[in-house]
């Protein structure tokens, strides 16, 4: 109790009869100290509208720079496969095509995969293994676009060729779907950067899936085992379901970085204008033509044209992430979390 | 508590604070209904009742501290010396920096215990590093926490346990000097030993300063305080004494929760 | 087969894959990390670092293209991060009311996974067209729209997590607003903050695509900002692209050193974050 002595003491001993501050505090002080607020939350305010205006100007310089291409060609240059930068033909469709091809592939081969994986970190790893091997997955992530571009080319891709012809002699010989695996085994091409992608965007979905299947409440699974389900059948008919508004966020996350990875696909795809059915064979993705040709396109409307697809690959991304908002909208909705 | 005290409180004491037909509305529901009520100063007074019957509603008013939200609104007159609070022109930081406020949760700032205390006082005072060292010290010293965290100033806030970080928060409110100290449920996330330090902290201070202590421990309330007020569904229902609202309650919802009949 | 034993054959076979898938993303993740030490490791050394890229078949280093890439990095993130964290403020402590905070959340996300290439494209539009020339002050701006959006969503994530009782609390002290986000709020997000930083220059350190038509390249060593400036991303591109030894040589010696400085950064990220426990 000498706490209590003491305070007894120092009430006496200290200031006798406590002055509030408050009586004292002058009113240009305070004033002041409004203004600083005012100040500060207009600050803010604008900064945050600097990000508007930077997304205007972004679309805004896009289209102007697009707009002698769109005068040449009209709609016609999304569905025209020449590109002839002499004759000053230029057409979309290859690299528009490539782009979605290749992210198509990724996410073929990366969702299975990175489901694969976050079901491994949550359910099956030993619990001492589970934070090293998340690194290691997010590793992954954090290695940059062009060391992917460099391996792709000087490493993986000669190694692929030895296995093409195995693929062209299987997959090649099913009918009708055969057609997509025909060609010579050169490593390099569509295929070769799909899968590259697909290395790419898996540490991202599975990341995402990893962390939004850690939070499924541990009742949950509880109660589907005490129901006698197996492993399996709790994740694919329980946490999965569960989960789902995640696990959408992050496959849409692995795609918007499919859709404009530009280093890795630019050392792989092959970089030729030219349309063709088969997956082993080069071709060209819009972000790919732009780092090979931007800085060496000689006139107008060749830079023109170039910008056109820099604005097309934008809208699609954005057309892209505004689907998966409204798709998480909906599923939120459909789970009664927003009204 | 003694006999002598049992005078109607309007014949010896000023009345620090003053709640006039006050209605509180979050949003579309109406918390606070026509409450009228008198503090007394330098007394301690509690608001008991039971969960969401509004005291912690009715204790924010006093200091304003529903204008950090949206769609929360006072209307009425709380006075406060006689003036009325919820006026416009009415300065909300000089509001607060009279009108103390000690939160349920322990909520040290991420700073040195030093800085924590030293917070407030550099608002609106300049003092120099001796005086400034004096003020913490004389204010550790009044929340009983001088003595444990004298030789680690300098550490973080978050270092202390539970019970020392609420009297750290407690140090902090009284080191800007105010006039009245409203406590939420000061204690209720403390343990019991804790508990009781705080509460004899209480008594003390209520020598200088005009506390309003929110309680849901009866108990508590029947320790600590002079005065209670017992609130129901956002309605006054009772205030009065504490002894007499305890022992001879005049309303017979007052004596229903007191007794227990329902919680 | 029963019911029973083909439910529990499912169970294995599916529990079989997801280890196979593990070691998957494993097998790559060594692969490329041994072929990154084993090509790029013989080039490192005190002449990578000291003397200059050369011309194709000369021996040399990487020394004005790892200066220029810190430079560029380094000032990138200096004019980011403000900026970030101001928008990332508003969005958290004044976002409450009004039009402006959704849509900038939302377009931040349209920022955030915004192909970096047409960064570098608007920024050229922009700049590098009226100023006729490339230039390491374009680069910088290029890669500080990158930090920005990086910054803005883990400030507010974080500002986000502080509990509102810690600012009341510092507003019933009478704290005027801007302390009580200033002095406190943000001094309680502090480390998940910085981790946001760290991460954002992780993620500019090995950005190629924003750099090819802003600093664009130089030969040698130049530290003026309104010049082109070397750096190693487009000096790796460069050089892997070329038929020259010497020159992918040392393309796989820049690789290693970027992937190196961007797990370090990542690792750093992770390790301070975690050390801090939060402060409220």
């Amino acid at each position: 109790m000498s706490n209590v002595a003491d305070t007894m003491d120092g009430l006496s001993r200290s200031d006798s009869g406590i002055s509030p501050v408050s009586k004292t505090i002058p009113d240009a002080n305070l004033r002041k100290q409004h203004r600083l607020d005012l100040l500060f939350r207009l600050a803010t305010r604008f900064f945050a509208f600097l990000v508007l205006i930077l997304l205007a100007g972004i679309i805004v310089s896009l289209v102007a720079g697009s707009l002698p291409a769109l005068r040449a060609f009209g709609p016609g240059f999304v569905t025209s496969p020449h590109w002839n930068p002499v004759t000053e033909q230029f057409g979309a469709l290859v690299p528009i095509v490539g782009t979605l091809v290749t992210s198509f592939i990724a996410l073929l081969i990366g969702i299975p995969v990175s489901f694969g994986i976050a079901l491994f970190l949550t359910e099956l790893s030993p619990v001492w293994l589970r934070r090293p091997l998340g690194t290691a997955i997010e590793l992954l992530a954090a290695i940059p676009s062009i060391i992917y571009g460099m391996w792709g080319l000087f490493v993986f891709a000669p190694a692929f060729a030895q296995l093409q012809p195995w693929l062209t002699a299987t997959l090649g010989a099913i009918p009708l779907a055969g057609i997509l695996f025909q060609g010579p085994p050169m490593g390099i091409g569509v295929l070769t950067a799909g899968i590259i992608l697909a290395i790419m965007v898996i540490p991202f979905i599975a990341a995402v899936m990893r962390d939004v299947f850690e939070i499924v409440p541990p009742v949950l699974k509880e109660s589907a085992y005490a129901l006698g389900s197996t492993t399996w059948e709790v994740v694919w008919n329980g946490v999965l379901p569960y989960t789902k508004v995640g696990v959408v966020g992050g496959v849409m996350l692995g795609l918007g970085r499919a859709l404009g990875e530009t280093m890795a696909v630019t050392f792989v795809i092959g970089n030729a204008h030219k349309l063709s059915p088969s997956l082993m064979m080069p071709g060209n993705s819009i972000a790919s033509a732009l780092a090979n040709e931007f800085t060496e396109a000689v006139g107008d409307l060749y830079g023109s044209a170039l910008i056109e697809l820099g604005l097309i690959l934008f809208l699609i991304t954005f057309v892209v992430l505004a689907l998966s908002k409204m798709l998480l909208l909906r599923l939120g909705k459909m789970e009664g979390q927003k009204t | 508590m003694n006999a002598a005290v049992l005078q109607p409180v309007q014949e010896i004491l000023a009345q620090k604070i003053q709640a006039k037909n006050l209605n509180f509305y979050y949003g579309g529901f109406h918390a606070l209904k026509d409450v009228n009520l008198e503090i007394p100063e330098r007394r301690v007074t509690a608001f008991i009742g039971p969960s969401g019957c509004g005291k912690s509603t009715l204790l924010r008013t006093f200091n304003r501290m529903y204008a950090l939200y949206p769609n929360q609104e006072a209307k009425g007159e709380v006075l406060i010396d006689g003036e009325d609070i919820l006026s416009p022109r009415q300065d909300l930081n000089r509001l607060r920096a009279k009108v103390g406020m000690v939160f349920q949760k322990p909520t040290p700032f991420p700073m040195s215990i030093h800085d924590n205390i030293a917070f407030g006082v550099r608002l609106y005072e300049s003092l120099s590093m001796r005086e400034m060292e004096e003020r913490v010290e004389w204010a550790l010293r009044k929340a009983a926490l001088w003595d444990e965290v004298k030789d680690k100033l300098k550490q973080s806030g978050t270092s202390l346990s539970g019970g020392q970080q609420q009297r750290l928060c407690i140090a902090r409110g009284i080191a800007v000097k105010p006039e009245v100290l409203l406590l939420d449920e000061p204690a209720s996330a403390l343990d019991p030993i804790s508990t009781g330090r705080i509460e004899e902290l209480v008594h003390e201070l209520k020598n200088d300063y005009t506390i309003v202590i929110v309680t849901h421990n009866m108990q508590q309330a029947a320790r600590v305080s002079d005065y209670t007020a017992y609130m129901y569904l956002g309605e006054m229902v009772e205030f009065g004494v504490t002894d007499e609202v305890f022992i001879k309650p005049k309303k017979k919802e007052t004596e229903d929760y007191i007794t227990g009949r329902f919680g | 087969m029963g019911l029973y034993s083909r439910r529990l054959w499912i169970n294995r076979f599916n529990l079989a894959v997801s280890l196979l898938t593990m070691l998957f993303g494993l097998f790559w993740l060594g692969w490329i990390l041994l072929t990154l030490f084993e090509a790029g490791f013989t080039a490192l050394g005190p002449a990578l670092f000291f003397t200059m890229t050369p011309p194709p078949g000369a021996s040399g280093g990487l020394s004005n293209a790892i200066a220029g890439s810190l430079i560029m990095a380094a000032m990138g993130t200096l004019i980011g991060t403000p900026i970030g964290m101001m928008a990332g403020i508003y969005l958290a402590e004044f976002g409450n009311r009004g039009w402006l905070a959704p849509a900038t959340r939302f377009i931040n996300d349209i920022l955030l996974s915004a192909p970096s290439i047409v960064v570098g494209l608007f920024i050229y539009e922009i700049y590098v067209i009226h100023t006729r020339h490339f230039s390491a002050w374009a680069g910088t701006t290029a890669l500080a729209l990158i930090v920005i959006p990086v910054v803005i969503r883990t400030t507010e994530n974080m500002l986000r997590l502080v509990p509102d009782s810690l600012r009341e609390a510092a507003a019933a002290l009478g704290a005027p607003q801007w302390k009580v986000i200033a002095l406190v709020t943000v001094r309680a997000a502090k480390a998940g903050i910085i981790t946001g930083i760290l991460l954002a220059v992780a993620r500019i350190s090995g950005e190629t695509a924003p750099l090819l038509f802003t600093a664009l390249n130089n030969q040698f060593w130049s530290l003026d900002m309104n010049q082109p400036m070397a750096n190693l991303p487009v000096v790796i591109f460069q050089f892997a692209m070329s038929p020259y030894e010497n020159w992918q040589h040392l393309a796989w010696a820049g690789a290693l050193i970027i992937t190196l400085g961007v797990l370090v950064l990542n690792i750093l990220a992770r390790v301070f974050f975690r050390n801090k426990s939060p402060t409220y």
